[in-house]
């Protein structure tokens, strides 16, 4: 399972962060995705890209973790054990994402237990049980669904789903859209109407 | 004698100095770490029926249809299979 963002598409709505918010009842504080923003104001050069766990599947945060507290699922989503979790964290210096996350409180900033991306799957704890909700957030894969963030996009900029499957969606996409005269905006994103050059042409005069 | 000595050094310093040039791998190999924690259950083991507001059907403890209701969902993000 993958996460796949197409950096043509996002219009940087933020869909994808409120979704996961609001899906997961994730805390004040805590973000499990974010959007990133580069080149912010410049005509043409500007992107944005959806980022949150990725799953990797030589994940850091698995390899530093002194108590083991990771593991990755058959279907290749990385998960952990909040119970085991001591919040020391050295994942979050591990992962190039920043995609663990910390609930802070207090006037000291006490570090609570890690929080991430979990792909909607939940944790170890009994499948769609109460328990699991309250530490981990919804199991939507036990419910037969794909991650909310995905699944709400509403430019289906972000793909997530099994790692062959995505990539063929955004294959089939590349291919269609081609590439026009211009490498960004709305051609390039969604593809050019199909028009013959001569009825267009027609159509302008 | 002498000439012989010079020779050995020579050839001593050639393969202590050679052996500096070794390669050395540079590409960090993560160890994959032992789950400490308790054992998850995989998602096709739950009841198809105790899932709100889905359309994806399989048989409870079959992977197989599991596997091929989510790829049908998954094709739900595809708007060039869905419009045509």
């Amino acid at each position: 399972m993958k996460f796949l963002c197409d950096a043509e598409r996002c219009i940087e709505c933020n869909g994808c962060v409120t979704a996961c918010k609001n899906e997961n009842e994730v805390p004040w504080g805590v973000n499990r995705r974010r959007v990133v923003t580069i080149n912010d104001g410049v005509v043409g050069a500007e992107k944005s890209i959806s980022v949150a766990c990725m799953h990797c599947s030589d994940a850091p945060c698995m390899a530093v973790c002194p108590v083991d507290c990771f593991y990755r699922t058959d279907e290749g989503v990385v998960l952990h054990d909040k119970d085991l979790c001591i919040g020391c964290g050295y994942c979050f210096y591990a992962c190039p994402f920043g995609a663990p996350q910390f609930p802070q409180a207090g006037a000291f900033g006490l570090r609570g237990k890690m929080d991430k991306c979990t792909f909607c799957a939940g944790g170890p704890e009994k499948d769609l049980s109460r328990e699991e909700f309250q530490k981990y957030g919804s199991n939507r894969l036990a419910q037969g669904k794909l991650p909310a963030c995905a699944e709400m996009c509403s430019t289906k900029a972000l793909l997530g789903g099994d790692g062959d499957m995505i990539a063929d969606i955004y294959r089939q996409r590349v291919l269609k859209r081609g590439k026009g005269s211009e490498v960004w905006g709305w051609g390039t994103a969604y593809g050019k109407p199909d028009q013959k050059p001569a009825a267009a042409a027609g159509a302008k005069s | 004698m002498i000439a012989k000595l010079i020779l050995a050094g020579a050839a001593l310093a050639v393969t202590v100095g050679l052996s500096a040039c070794g390669e050395r791998e540079q590409v960090i190999v993560y160890k994959q770490g032992k789950y400490q924690g308790k054992p998850d259950a995989q998602p096709w083991q739950s009841d198809p029926s105790a899932s709100l507001y889905t359309s994806s059907k399989w048989t409870q403890g079959d992977k197989t249809s599991w596997e091929a209701a989510i790829r049908a969902r998954n094709q739900n993000q595809n708007e060039y299979s869905r419009v045509q």
